[in-house]
């Protein structure tokens, strides 16, 4: 039977269904016998829980003003970045032609 | 019958949100985050002639943010070699919280240590971890990403991914205790306002 450290390291992947066959049921085996283990596993899985309960940051105003201002600027370059229309010749950054990220 | 195409700003702009909490997520400094943001919807802008199905640009732009990312941590020379995890491999928060006993009138001490971290913290834990290991974390564990796909958007074997999950969970939870020490979170008792 595998030892406490060797479960406890697979107890993540364990969780996330990620152990091949014969590793989970040795992990599953260690489980069924080791009480602190089985502690461990709980834990890990409030711990994923935690992670996947985090609240997302929010977009604050200010900074949604300054992102949409530059959207805004990208598609119209007489615009600048803050939103008020200038006579400034529009610059470089609309007409490249730049290595595309995949799809 | 040629179809317009919609403008960038206008396929782009309800996304602003959710662009930037994954942005802030990765990155954790608020600045950064918003320089991350314009960056990658400078480089969708440029590359938006190419996509071919609009209804694809959720995925697409994500992937551009994430390569935006990674050249983040490139740029800002936050590329940490590799290090052995050493004593950290036999690390384990729920035994240190068994052991230290930090909130003795608990009857759950492991929920209740998890519970006295607010949003704000938990970003700031994040925040002490390098970016090789936070990336993976905040993809697979926050995004809800397969490993698979994490492996996918950073151009990396899959093994790789699980290796830096791996690490990113020992030092997560090492950061955890270390921040709730550093930040006397365990000092005043449960409902106690900070």
């Amino acid at each position: 039977m595998i030892s406490c450290s060797q479960a406890v390291e697979q107890l993540w992947e364990y969780l996330e269904q990620e152990l091949d066959e014969i590793r989970r049921a040795e992990v599953e085996q260690h489980l069924a016998f080791c009480r602190r283990c089985c502690g461990e596993l709980e834990f890990a899985r409030e711990l994923r829980g935690f992670l996947s309960d985090a609240a997302r940051p929010q977009l604050p105003a200010d900074v949604e003003g300054r992102l949409t201002s530059f959207l805004d600027h990208l598609e119209d370059p007489s615009t600048d970045p803050d939103g008020s229309t200038t006579d400034a010749t529009t610059t470089d950054g609309t007409t490249s032609t730049t290595q595309g990220d995949r799809p | 019958m040629t179809t317009v195409r919609p403008s960038f700003g206008t396929v782009v702009e309800p996304h602003l949100p959710w662009l930037y909490s994954l942005a802030r997520r990765l990155v954790g400094d608020p600045d950064d985050a918003e320089d991350l943001v314009q960056r990658c919807l400078l480089k969708a802008f440029r590359s938006y002639d190419r996509l071919r199905d609009v209804e694809a640009l959720p995925a697409w732009i994500k992937q551009i943010l994430v390569n935006c990312c990674r050249d983040y941590f490139r740029r800002e020379g936050r590329a940490p070699d590799e290090e052995p995890l050493g004593e950290l491999e036999g690390y384990s928060l729920y035994r240190t919280l068994a052991v230290e006993d930090p909130l003795p009138y608990s009857d759950s001490l492991h929920l209740d240590f998890l519970a006295s971290f607010t949003t704000e913290d938990v970003w700031a834990v994040l925040d002490r971890l390098k970016g090789l290991h936070r990336i993976p974390l905040v993809l697979v564990h926050m995004e809800g990403y397969a490993t698979e796909e994490v492996a996918d958007m950073l151009d990396v074997p899959q093994n790789t991914v699980l290796s830096r999950l791996h690490r990113g969970r020992k030092y997560f939870e090492r950061e955890l205790w270390a921040y709730a020490e550093d930040q006397d979170l365990l000092r005043e008792p449960q409902g106690a306002s900070r």
